[in-house]
């Protein structure tokens, strides 16, 4: 595709424009769908599992039903359609009906006509419950006997790639094991959304979410209506990070509000939101690296093991981001490498920013550390070395075509100058030590540490899936001139993709006044606000509507001229709302507007393959690299951590909105401290210790070092603008960065994330393992019986065994 | 119970549960949203205001606390189509991303500036201790506090 970027439009591509949702978000007059109201409106609670495994033998609802404030309890009897639903295997109820598989999972609904009224009346369900022996350690799942989670078994998927020669001999091998807890995504806004029965039987669903098609897909199903009567539309949304991608509360708002025939709205408490939203994958991985004398990477073994917990949600496709990634951003010839997902009796795992990449660049990063290490080499050399490039071939046997400016970003990150030393004598501000106020030392044990990581991560859905996205664009004449309107269904959830959608839309027309069409299922899906993938699908499709619109402009332009007698000497252009034939003003965009035009386009990416059964295929659309050099301070007596500073450069390859691409990596880099450093969803027999945040700590802005960031753009070919997406990289590289700088301060292994006090003062030793566990006996990568997919009927999932 | 306050210099009355927050008072009695609930624990700010000049959580303090008394949200710093420096200074660096913490934030932040216009980096992230965002990692939010204190200087 040509692209042209036209100079004369002010708030085009390339430009740190102003948020165009900025102005209400900092008046507080910005709707979240915690805010939303209807005149009516009855309030939904949810009732959940406090066991992590029983048998459900009765449940009795008459006791609620008697506040005459109640409008409705929905039991699983109750859903008119399907009763299942699920991202990519339908295998979650909706409420539960025989079976309960983990403390947190919703077995009632209930309508009130105030959230209070409606918490109380919940508490007097009662649910007789046959507790059952739960699995909720990922390696018991495993084991043959243990307690089964589904009646397929625990095995969710299990992957194997074999690469070159896996049995190819090394001068020195370095052997590790290595662990991560399970992070939330702690969106501060909260789950939430309001249902509105409609005249035609239907439903319209206002909610906050990162893919309205996808959730109507799941949603209507179950409702027993045609897509059509389910119509969506997004609710405003504080923040995502992965936890929006399942349907949570949807599917309950709705029941209720067709019973009731009364709007109702649900709002999660953050209690709530950590039971009702998936997490991010525990993982435990094993990895043993083989390289030459002089550095050069000749063989990986990896095994990765991660917790999927309940309910499948999007784990497939998480196991095969840390599986096709566990080698990092290396060329490495040789590698076998081995990925199995489990069920468990743990909370539901699925999508969190980086996406599988995050757990596995923690253990390879670790490893190059260890061989840097061994070999006596410095490790920003051995990471030079063995990087990958444009042609490079991965473990998958898929060739890098794209831009892999992995060399680059780890000199240009390099060469940000580091932070001044600490200061010989410390005496001073004793808030200035790690812990701030905390700290109650003079500083004596004080020790500096430098680490540095680089990861990489997909840009859109991979292994065959065509997640395309449309776009609406309409051009017509305003009192004041030209305006454009976008009508897209992607989900802006703060990451900016409206405000890229207007910047790509002022480029592509010339003209300054964009309209933004309110999100929602009146127009095709947009695919998800994940895997990095919007400014490149989304941002895509309204580059490509814009074309047409152009093209037909321009043909008026040209029939006029024609008709008129006029010769037009030139290429014709848009720019500033004026119409340009070469140089020459031929007269302004609205003259040529008596009729709007409006085109529709849709864009896919290029097609990707599913992973054979050597796990080879060309799986990946593009990848995205990054490099951080993080600096720390440890109080080694107190266990206490500063970060002092994080220096990073990423591949991003054009900057749409530099300002924004700066706020994604030091959010997304934010996010990768608290892993690295506080953040664990505290897991015991399957319940969560830990449901609030005062328990389950994110950072603060004491936490946070300065992010110096350096943007690398070599424009990735044949996609918008070049754009990659730059949501996930940061997140990904940033914990092994750390970590890395921790183990540099200390001597110590540190091999499990979130690092504690206990480990960085040696109270715990490093977490050990007695190897990795067997492979699991399962036939081929899909161990769940088609009919639990997406696509299967009610009546097949039914049929059990 | 019936709770009677100035909110945003506007006498309200609104009949609560005697159990509920003022947060709750604000958001499902007087049509006040701005004021955000992310935690309802007094953890992440997202609900500050003042109550008679002084920032509080929302959240931590009883609809019944407020009887009688002065509130200011988030809704009393911008007239109709003009911006507090503080707005301003979020929207021009970029401090701004989902916004729900945004308001929480700007409340917190006018409040520090009035109480010491030139404050210096630690101050800054000391007063903003109790404020959590997720998605910023923060970094454009101390230079939103830069930009404003140095634009209310100049006034």
């Amino acid at each position: 595709m040509s692209v042209r970027i036209l100079p004369g439009t002010r708030g085009g591509v390339g430009e740190s424009v102003r948020r165009v949702d900025g102005v209400p978000k900092v008046k507080g007059a910005f709707q979240f769908a915690s805010d939303l109201w209807a005149e009516g409106m009855l309030w939904g609670y949810t009732l959940r599992s406090p066991h992590p495994h029983a048998r459900i033998r009765a449940v009795e609802i008459s006791a609620a039903l008697t506040d005459p404030g109640v409008h409705a309890v929905l039991l699983a009897a109750d859903v008119p359609g399907k009763k299942t639903y699920g991202l990519e295997f339908s295998d979650q109820p909706v409420l539960a009906w025989d079976r309960v598989r983990y403390a947190g999972e919703p077995v009632a609904v209930l309508a009130a006509a105030d959230l209070e009224t409606a918490r109380r009346a919940t508490e007097r369900i009662r649910v007789d419950y046959d507790v059952l022996p739960a699995v909720t350690d990922m390696g018991e799942a495993l084991r043959p006997d243990a307690p089964r989670v589904h009646d397929f078994g625990n095995v969710l998927r299990h992957i194997r790639i074999e690469h070159g020669d896996p049995g190819a001999p090394a001068d020195v091998w370095v052997e590790g094991y290595y662990e991560t807890g399970m992070q939330d995504q702690a969106s501060l806004g909260p789950e939430a959304g309001l249902a509105i029965p409609a005249d035609d039987g239907g439903v319209d669903l206002y909610v906050a979410t990162q893919w309205l098609h996808v959730d109507r897909m799941q949603i209507a199903p179950c409702l027993n209506l045609p897509e059509e009567k389910v119509r969506l539309y997004l609710a405003g949304v504080g923040g995502a990070f992965g936890a929006r991608e399942d349907v949570s509360m949807q599917v309950h708002a709705c029941l209720l509000a067709l019973r009731t025939r009364r709007p109702v709205k649900m709002v999660y408490s953050r209690e709530e939101s950590f039971y009702g939203h998936v997490h991010r994958h525990p993982s435990r991985i094993w990895m043993r690296h083989g390289a030459r004398r002089d550095g050069t990477l000749v063989n990986v073994y990896a095994r990765i093991l991660m917790d999927g917990g309940a309910y499948a949600s999007s784990s497939a496709a998480v196991i095969g981001n840390a599986s096709t990634f566990a080698t990092g951003p290396y060329e490495v010839p040789n590698a076998l490498i081995e990925g199995t997902c489990v069920y468990t009796n743990n909370p539901p795992c699925g999508a969190m920013r980086g996406f599988g990449a995050v757990q596995v660049c923690f253990a390879y990063e670790a490893q190059m550390d260890k061989l840097a290490r061994a070999l006596g080499m410095d490790p920003v050399e051995i990471r030079l070395k063995n990087a990958l490039g444009t042609g490079s071939v991965l473990p998958t046997g898929q060739v890098i075509t794209g831009s892999a400016p992995v060399r680059e970003v780890i000199r240009r990150c390099a060469a940000i100058p580091l932070p001044e030393e600490p200061a010989a004598s410390r005496g001073g501000d004793p808030c200035s030590y790690p812990g701030g106020a905390g700290n109650v030392s003079r500083g004596e044990g004080l020790r500096r540490g430098m680490g540095f990581a680089i990861g990489f991560k997909n840009i859109a859905y991979s292994e065959g899936f065509d997640d395309s996205a449309e776009v609406r664009v309409k051009l017509f004449a305003g009192p004041a001139g030209p305006v454009a309107e976008v009508h897209s269904a992607a989900a802006e959830v703060g990451q900016g993709i409206h405000t890229v959608l207007t910047q790509i839309v002022r480029t592509g027309l010339g003209v300054e006044h964009v309209l933004l069409h309110p999100p929602d299922t009146q127009v095709g899906s947009a695919g998800s606000t994940s895997a990095s993938r919007q400014t490149m699908m989304s941002g895509g499709a309204a580059q490509l509507a814009c074309a047409v619109v152009r093209e037909e402009l321009c043909a008026r332009v040209r029939r006029r001229a024609e008709a008129e007698g006029r010769a037009l000497r030139g290429e014709i252009t848009l720019e500033g709302g004026a119409v340009l034939a070469g140089n020459a003003p031929v007269g302004r965009v609205e003259e040529f507007l008596e009729m709007p035009i409006e085109c529709v386009r849709t864009y896919h990416h290029r097609r990707t393959q599913p992973l054979d059964a050597r796990g080879q295929g060309d799986v990946h659309v593009a990848l995205a690299f990054a490099a951080q050099r993080a600096v720390v301070e440890v109080d080694e007596e107190l266990g206490l951590v500063r970060v002092v500073q994080v220096a990073t450069a990423q591949d991003v390859g054009r900057a749409i909105n530099p300002q924004n691409v700066a706020g994604q990596i030091e959010g997304g880099t934010a996010q990768g401290l608290g892993l690295a450093l506080m953040e664990e969803i505290q897991l015991q027999d399957g319940q969560i210790r830990n449901a609030s945040f005062t328990d389950y700590l994110i950072p603060t802005i004491l936490d946070m070092p300065p992010v110096i960031s350096v943007l690398v753009e070599e424009p990735e070919p044949g996609v918008p603008f070049g754009a990659k997406g730059v949501g996930e990289p940061s997140t990904v590289v940033s914990t092994a960065a750390i970590v890395a700088a921790l183990r540099d301060a200390t001597g110590r292994e540190l091999n499990r994330v979130p690092v504690r006090p206990d480990d960085l003062i040696g109270l715990s030793p490093p977490v050990a393992s007695p190897g990795p566990p067997p492979s699991p006996d399962v036939p081929g990568p899909e161990p769940i019986p088609k009919r639990a997919g997406l696509a299967a009927g009610q009546a097949d999932l039914m049929r059990g065994d | 119970m019936l709770v009677r306050a100035n909110v945003n210099g506007e006498w309200r009355t609104a009949d609560v549960w005697a159990g509920a927050s003022l947060l709750h008072m604000l958001r499902e009695h007087l049509g006040l949203p701005g004021s955000k609930n992310a935690c309802e624990q007094g953890e992440c700010g997202s609900c500050s205001i003042w109550l008679d000049g002084e920032l509080v959580c929302a959240c931590l303090v009883l609809a019944g606390q407020a009887h009688e008394r002065e509130v200011r949200t988030v809704e009393a710093l911008s007239a109709r189509e003009t911006l507090h420096p503080v707005q301003e200074a979020f929207l021009e660096v970029g401090a701004v991303q989902c916004g729900f913490c945004t308001p929480g934030l700007i409340v917190a932040v006018a409040d520090l500036l009035m109480l010491d216009p030139s404050p210096d980096e630690p101050a800054v992230r000391e007063a903003l201790s109790g404020n959590l965002c997720r998605c910023t990692g923060y970094q454009k939010i101390l230079d939103a506090v830069r930009l404003a204190a140095e634009r209310m200087r100049a006034r």
